[in-house]
């Protein structure tokens, strides 16, 4: 009841914002809902999915397969080549586990906003925006499954085995940034995803295009980017910057200068860009929202 | 066979609707075909030769696979077959006077001719455009090659109808799916070549049935000796005998279930 | 309305805190729509040739709805329906007018707005799928912050109210469309809504279950004062639960009132089908018209008591069989529009 009074003394006439019970709801307070209310979703489909535990631990080996046959792929590769762009075997591997991890653990935590064309079409987005949970947080934890730590758990390992085969010069400054890099790679990723799902708030088919964003953005990171050429490599570190996942991380840790010439400071940006590419996926994401809130459809 | 042949044309005419579906799909093929292009150019850079593939060669495999991707459904989509034994709709399939397994064969050979025109040409068209291909100059080796695509689609839907059939004993076929599905393009060649892989690991593989979707309707391309029996006949002869196999693995089984349905009545 | 001062004192009794607004007193309307409409523009054709058209799906649409009512929005397939109720739920933003639910501006508060009302859709359930139907329902306690104790009390009164006890521990894919949708109603309920919106609550449900829970409604409008908005193709529906219609055609608001009005509004007479013994020509007699004849087959659209004209059938035929059609909602309404706009 005391709730009630401060705020409900309205004398002129007030913003369409009413006001609310207790102290205002603080950005952090939102968020730290938000994180609440993905942790309990995820959790309610993780034990919807472990309702099926056959099917949940095939799923989930298969997914572990087909990670191992693309390290496998990478492997054969640079055994063939001896090296690639410089790269070594291992250093090779150590490219191809930096972005598995991160694509992993971003499908892993957002993989499921693919699936938004499906949920416009069948009409379930529209009752995720009548819960009081925002809708992104609905959408990344739908279906949310274990099954998907079949890629980023496997790709760690490798991560931890080749960083202890590698000459790596532990300096402090390395074991700082080490887990500062992975996480800018995952955020990196989560934000690629997330504009990819976005597409298809404008065009309702776009998930298999969206994909070739995603996926294939995956297959372009698992190599040293500089085999690709010096227009790829600008592409993806001025464009798409993907080369913050694996390239620009991997040249850092292993201590060589860029072979296509750019300037050695990139490889400390990865930060910077992963908070940029997270802010324009919010945007994108809002103008998504905004959109199909004025189409409804 | 008349029956039949409506099923097919019915599966070619279904598929036809989904032409911006088929836009995307060569999209998607095209960007994976130039990346695992780049990436296999940037090894023959390093070794111009491995094992009797050079670097137009590999390339070329490359963009088999990519055109091959959407008639063999080697990723997936299941039959819809596997839905209908889930959900016990195929009791009415069974009351059709054809065989159950004719009657997916036509329809999925329909929609595979579809994805053969409107997937696989533009897709490899594509890949000739970006990059240099080894090509065939004579017509009969093209013949050829088409006719070892037909096989690979018939072994490709095999293979799926088997992982579909197995239903009957199962009822829950995603599992099945989880682990072929990775296994599929490792084996058959997709992935990368198997002429890359150590050599007893790709010899054994080349024998499987898998192969005999990318590996060996890529080498009956590019002419390659390495096909059983030295010849682009040995290859097609391999595939045609996998087609058979599979074939009548799949009546065998598709009887047995059939007994199994009429015992427990549905 | 202003009533700032009874808002402060007459609140006490209500658990409810947010969302007030000096417009929003005891009596202010729950929903207020002012001139309500919502465009859309399509694409046509292909390429180069493609033409952009205004559709307006929703037209100057005006009413209110005060606490406590039952209001049935009914009208044909793609007539706006669907379209105000996401206006209303805060889903779609309006192309002009206004609206305000709840005190509230939906498209701008929508998340506010989510904790003050409950949507069902017929269609489509929110509840989890693998899972035991509790542990939906303690999900949604969780997500709209609901005090465990308070749940607690809600679910009991729920699980009462609904029979729910028996399945609440079973999955919710092994239970029937009904259990599911009394399922789902409880979900929608356990935050204790000022407004429940329904859309086909009873699509595809068998008698019982639909009595079920009209039944149920009409205590939780009558016990805790929840207005309730319904779409549906059900005239059971309407005639159990709606004080008032309001039908939507073209997107314009087509009628606002009782049900009874409705009805007078557009006179559709009762259809007596007749089966006779065999094909005969078109029935004569005094009170109905054969409006349709199809083999022994034959539709009588009745202007006087049935229990009269059925005596004449029988007294001229040999009847097989009759039925007595009421005239559904459908009819009511597309005959409204076929008679062009009354009053």
């Amino acid at each position: 009841m005391a709730d009630l009074l401060p705020a409900n003394a309205p004398e002129a006439p007030r913003p369409p914002r009413p006001p609310r019970p207790g102290p205002r709801d603080g950005f952090l307070r939102e968020v730290r809902r938000a994180l609440r209310a993905y942790v309990l979703l995820a959790w309610t489909w993780c034990r919807a999915v472990a309702q099926y535990p056959m099917a949940l631990s095939l799923l989930t080996f298969g997914v572990a397969l087909s990670s191992l046959a693309e390290m496998g792929a990478v492997a054969v590769v640079f055994g063939h080549a001896g090296t690639l762009a410089g790269f070594s075997v291992y250093e090779g591997l150590l490219v191809y586990a930096l972005a598995a991890t991160a694509f992993g653990t971003a499908d892993f935590l957002m993989g499921s906003v693919e699936r938004l064309g499906e949920h416009i079409r069948s009409g379930s987005f529209d009752t995720m925006l009548v819960r009081p949970v925002p809708p992104l947080v609905q959408l990344a934890t739908d279906q949310f499954s274990p099954r998907r730590l079949g890629k980023a758990v496997p790709a760690l390992i490798v991560l931890v085995f080749v960083l202890v085969v590698c000459d790596v010069d532990w300096t402090a400054g390395r074991v700082l940034m080490l887990p500062v890099l992975v996480v800018s790679g995952v955020v990196i990723c989560c934000s690629v995803w997330l504009l990819g799902g976005c597409l298809q708030f404008f065009v309702l088919d776009a998930r298999q295009a969206a994909n070739s964003l995603t996926y294939g953005g995956q297959a372009l990171t698992e190599y040293p980017v500089a085999i690709y050429g010096r227009s790829l490599v600008r592409a993806v570190t001025f464009v798409v910057p993907l080369a913050f996942v694996s390239w620009q991380p991997a040249l850092y840790l292993l201590d060589r200068p860029d072979p296509t010439g750019l300037p050695g400071v990139l490889r400390f940006l990865g930060p910077l860009v992963a908070v940029v590419l997270a802010l324009a996926a919010a945007l994108v994401w809002r103008l998504g929202l905004r959109h199909y809130r004025s189409t409804g459809s | 066979m008349r029956v039949h042949c409506a099923v097919y044309a019915r599966g070619l005419r279904r598929y036809s609707t989904y032409r911006a579906a088929a836009v995307a799909g060569i999209l998607t093929n095209s960007v994976f075909g130039v990346i695992n292009a780049m990436v296999l150019l940037a090894l023959f850079a390093a070794r111009p030769e491995i094992n009797g593939y050079d670097a137009a060669d590999a390339v070329t495999q490359v963009y088999v696979a990519q055109a091959l991707i959407a008639p063999l459904a080697i990723m997936g989509p299941a039959l819809e077959l596997s839905e209908r034994i889930r959900t016990g709709a195929v009791g009415t399939d069974l009351l059709r006077p054809v065989s159950l397994l004719g009657w997916w064969l036509a329809q999925d050979l329909g929609r595979a001719t579809f994805d053969l025109l409107f997937r696989s040409v533009p897709t490899f068209a594509v890949g000739a455009l970006l990059f240099t291909l080894a090509l065939p100059g004579d017509a009969l080796r093209w013949a050829l090659t088409l006719l070892s695509f037909a096989l690979a689609t018939v072994v490709g839907f095999a293979l799926r109808y088997l992982y579909s059939v197995v239903g009957f004993w199962l009822m829950d076929t995603r599992g099945v799916w989880a682990v072929m599905g990775p296994v599929g393009p490792v084996a058959a060649g997709m992935l990368l070549p198997l002429t890359l892989f150590p050599a007893p690991a790709a010899e054994v593989l080349r024998l499987l049935p898998w192969a005999s979707m990318v590996q060996i309707p890529a080498e009956v391309l590019l002419g390659k000796d390495t096909l059983p029996g030295g010849s682009v006949y040995g290859g097609l002869l391999l595939q045609a005998g996998w087609a058979a196999v599979l074939l009548a693995l799949a009546a065998r089984l598709t009887t047995l279930a059939m007994r199994r349905v009429v015992v427990q009545g549905g | 309305m202003p009533t700032h001062e009874s808002t402060a004192d007459g609140t006490a009794t209500r658990e409810r805190t947010a969302g007030e607004t000096a417009a929003d007193g005891e009596g202010g309307p729950i929903i207020e729509a002012v001139g309500l409409g919502r465009d859309f523009v399509r694409s046509e054709g292909r390429f180069l040739r493609r033409t952009r058209r205004t559709v307006s799906a929703v037209r100057d649409v005006t009413f209110t709805v005060r606490p406590g009512e039952i209001v049935g929005y009914l009208g044909p397939n793609g007539a706006g329906k669907s379209s105000t109720m996401k206006m209303l739920t805060g889903i779609l933003t309006p192309t002009s007018g206004s609206v305000r639910v709840a005190g509230m501006e939906p498209s701008r508060q929508r998340t506010r707005l989510a904790r003050e009302i409950g949507v069902v859709f017929g269609q489509r359930t929110t509840l989890w799928w693998d899972l035991p139907l509790r542990d939906s329902l303690t999900l949604t306690r969780h997500l709209y912050r609901v005090p465990a104790a308070v749940h607690a009390e809600r679910l009991a009164e729920l699980t009462e109210l609904l029979e729910l006890g028996p399945f609440l521990g079973t999955p919710v894919r092994q239970l029937s469309l009904g259990q599911r949708m009394r399922g789902d109603l409880t979900a929608a309920l356990l935050h204790a809504p000022r407004l429940l919106v329904l859309d086909e609550p009873t699509i595809g449900l068998d008698v019982v279950s639909k009595s079920t829970i009209r039944e149920f409604l009409l205590r939780v409008n009558r016990e805790r004062g929840t207005t309730i908005l319904i779409t549906t193709h059900d005239l059971g529906d309407v005639e159990r639960l709606c004080d008032r219609v309001m039908v939507i055609d073209h997107g314009r608001l087509a009628f606002d009132g009782g049900l009874t009005e409705l009805r007078a509004t557009v006179p559709t007479p009762r259809v007596l089908v007749v089966d006779l013994v065999a094909p005969a020509p078109a029935i004569e007699v005094a009170g109905a018209t054969a409006v349709r004849v199809d083999g022994p087959r034959q539709w009588l659209e009745l202007a006087d008591n049935p229990a009269r004209v059925i005596a004449a059938v029988t007294r001229q035929h040999e009847v097989a069989d009759l039925t007595l059609r009421e005239p559904d909602i459908e009819g009511v309404v597309s005959a409204l529009y076929r008679g062009g706009r009354a009053p």
